[in-house]
């Protein structure tokens, strides 16, 4: 039977996964002082205890850090008590070092003292719109209320303690039509251009300097403290005191100045976290990765999330194709269900899976495997359909029983359609899998992410070039596997 | 010998066959004809045991087609679909060797058979390299015949086996038939809408019309001795044709 050639094909270009042993796992937030943060984390334990330390940053925001938390996939993570208060115990009256830590203990998190700075949100706006319209205050907005355009990030719009008390306190009254919804690190490119006059920015951003923005005061004290603290589960600082007290020796250690500092080496002098993280803690960088290397290790984990999913979409979804033609309900069914995934948003079926597979490879896989499912399943079944419904009944008239229908009819008749649809799912995943990196899967989407989070065109080229030429090889590798597998019958004459 | 006795057999509660009854002597070429929707695709089946009947019997050799296993019963009646039904992913060899390597045949048993089958259609050894797509009318009629005489069945079956050729070919493979079914000695039915190839090709021909058989015997005696007006009817349409052998 061809079809396994294919499988075995695919099994054959995925490396082997790394086996996870019990090192202490950092994660971070998909932002430059997310980053940072992790990496002196990582050191910090490295450089105190020795213990080996896997590093996921750049996962996503709070939601996805507190599953992976709750599930064991990381151990320790930097946060904001703002944010926690906010995003976690869901009561942001909470404001209190103590309160905060006492309803954390009942989900059985544990936070350290504040590491020193305190990382607020703020509004910004470009120095010289600032003196075009004599802004110095938040409540200065008033004034512009229905002309400013701006541009405030998913979270800060979705908080309560974000945009609608903002605007609540305020009194403002912005005009809908001018107030855009992106991506936070996307927010500053757009107040670069003059796409926008006003945007959310953190207190310790270091574009506020790259950028000339003026940053409007908080007359009416609206904005939380946002304490940036250590937030680790509490059977880690149980099992792992020293590694907990390795990094409760950097409480209080980080002001403002030299969080504001570490990001602007990170987004203006683009030095690696490592470096900014080494130099930090006085330690000896780690030994910086050769960028072939780097490409390398990231080409085998995309092809690996390529390939599993592949494999896994190819093993369920032809069965989901065949069983599909045979009974008509459950078929339509099947259909349906293939095609809703699709319809979810990547992001939102990452989170879904990760109380289920954690985070790392597995949720990631799931997802590309779900994803990829719908053209394996769609073109078996429309493959499937189109087969002349004599040679069937020729097949049957010859005494071959159903399996020997299937595999010596059925599915080589319908072979074109069926490896067409592995492409098509091959080439989706291709891109689909770069979205892995927001759960610390790797692949090429890490560049991506992390050149998302600091702006920062040549890093996210250097993921997004190879995933585009993988796709062109895959489209390649493809027409090589059609002569091969089709059978010559059946193949398009030219 | 094949042998039909009191075949039943209804769609949704309309009778399409009533009371059928045939018997084909062992080495006889009989045709079974009619018009379209006189029954005889659906007597095809039934023949074949693809579909199930309500009443009656099919046997070969006084066995019961009930007796044996859809696999058992396909090795013993050969099956020619209209147009010679070759898979169009299956080389000639392919196609023909087929059922014998599901039934586990040695490749030199195969290969023997092949020959021995090769010679009596009188194809060129070329041609089984071949996928269907590259093979004429004839050519892909004979890889039929082939496949369908590979197991060595008592019975042939060739659903219209001139069905959409040409007539310039048909005329010359109706001779080449003719002289394959000598040569292969077996029970042979055919089943066509066509006079003139039942006339030429077979010994004795049943007239099957609303899924009764209307009448059964040489084509002399359905001239001269018609059992109904339909069967002179039947006859005369079809030679008022400007030449039995075209197409209709």
């Amino acid at each position: 039977m061809k079809l396994f050639a294919i499988l075995a094909f695919i099994a054959a270009m995925t490396p082997l996964a790394a086996a996870r042993g019990a090192d202490v796992v950092v994660g971070s937030k998909i932002f430059t002082e997310g980053y940072i943060l992790g990496e002196i984390a990582a050191q910090q334990i490295e450089s105190e205890s020795h213990v080996p330390v896997r590093r996921k940053l750049g996962m996503g925001s709070t939601g996805i850090l507190f599953e992976s938390l709750k599930s064991g996939a990381i151990d320790v993570y930097a946060d904001y008590t703002g944010t926690l208060a906010e995003a976690i115990i869901k009561n942001p009256d909470l404001t209190s070092q103590s309160d905060i830590e006492g309803a954390l203990a009942k989900m059985d998190l544990i936070i350290s003292k504040p590491l020193g700075f305190n990382n607020t949100y703020a509004l910004a706006v470009k120095e010289s719109y600032a003196r075009q319209h004599d802004l110095h205050t938040i409540s200065d907005l008033a004034r512009i209320q229905s002309q400013v355009r701006a541009a405030f990030s998913y979270e800060f719009m979705d908080r309560r303690d974000g945009y609608r008390g903002m605007v609540g306190r305020y009194k403002l009254i912005f005009d809908p039509r001018n107030v855009n919804r992106m991506e936070h690190s996307l927010t500053y490119r757009a107040i670069g251009d003059n796409a926008v006059d006003l945007i959310e920015v953190y207190s310790t951003d270091a574009k506020i300097r790259q950028l000339g923005l003026r940053v409007l005061e908080d007359d009416l004290n609206y904005f939380p403290v946002y304490q940036a603290v250590w937030v680790a589960r509490k059977s880690f600082v149980v099992e792992r005191p020293d590694e907990w007290l390795a990094l409760r020796k950097l409480e209080g250690r980080i002001n403002e100045q030299a969080m504001l500092d570490m990001n602007a080496q990170a987004d203006i002098q683009k030095m690696s976290f490592e470096r900014i993280a080494a130099h930090f803690l006085g330690v000896d960088a780690s030994q910086a990765e050769g960028w072939q290397n780097r490409i390398l290790r990231r080409t085998g984990e995309h092809l690996w999330l390529v390939g599993v999913s592949l494999l896994f979409s190819i093993l369920i979804g032809i069965p989901l194709g065949v069983i599909a033609v045979r009974y008509h309900a459950t078929g339509q069914g099947i259909l349906l269900l293939s095609a809703l995934v699709q319809t979810i948003p990547s992001l939102a079926l990452l989170c879904f899976l990760i109380p289920l597979f954690g985070v790392g490879t597995r949720p990631a896989l799931a997802a590309l495997c779900l994803y990829s499912l719908l053209p394996v399943v769609l073109n078996t079944y429309t493959g499937i359909r189109a087969i002349d419904a004599r040679h069937l009944e020729n097949a049957r008239a010859f005494g071959m029983n159903s399996r020997q229908v299937l595999f010596r009819v059925v599915l080589p008749l319908a072979s074109p359609m069926l490896l067409a649809g592995i492409k098509t799912a091959t080439i989706v995943s291709i891109g689909t899998a770069t979205l892995a990196a927001l759960v610390g899967a790797g692949g090429y989407g890490a560049p991506i992410v992390s050149g998302l989070a600091l702006n920062d065109v040549p890093t996210i080229l250097s993921g997004a070039i190879p995933a585009a030429v993988m796709a062109l090889v895959a489209h390649a590798a493809f027409e090589l596997l059609g002569v091969t597998l089709i059978p010559a019958g059946l193949r398009r004459r030219s | 010998m094949l042998k039909l006795q009191h075949i039943q057999k209804a769609f949704n509660g309309k009778a399409v066959l009533t009371d059928v009854n045939l018997t084909v002597p062992k080495g006889a070429t009989h045709a079974l004809i009619g018009s379209s929707g006189s029954g005889k695709t659906t007597l095809l089946r039934v023949t074949l045991g693809l579909i199930p009947f309500e009443k009656g019997y099919v046997k070969i050799d006084d066995q019961a087609l009930l007796s044996f296993t859809p696999t058992e019963w396909a090795d013993r009646i050969g099956y020619v679909p209209q147009d010679g039904g070759l898979f169009p992913h299956l080389t000639g060899r392919d196609n023909v060797s087929l059922i014998a390597k599901l039934r586990g045949w040695k490749p030199a048993r195969i290969g023997q058979r092949m020959q021995e089958l090769r010679r009596l259609v009188d194809l060129d050894p070329v041609i089984l390299e071949r996928f269907p797509h590259e093979l004429s009318g004839g050519q892909k009629q004979r890889l039929a015949i082939m496949r369908a005489a590979m197991m060595d069945p008592p019975v042939m079956l060739l659903d219209e086996p001139m069905g959409a050729l040409d007539p310039l070919i048909r005329r010359s493979l109706q001779q080449e038939l003719k002289a394959i079914f000598q040569r292969l000695g077996k029970t042979v039915v055919l089943v066509t809408h066509d006079l003139g190839e039942a006339v030429y090709l077979a010994e004795t021909i049943t007239l099957l019309h609303d899924g009764r058989v209307v009448q059964t015997g040489t084509y002399q005696e359905l001239l001269q001795q018609p059992a109904s007006p339909f069967v002179s009817q039947f006859i005369h349409a079809q030679r008022t044709l400007p030449d039995a052998g075209d197409p209709a």
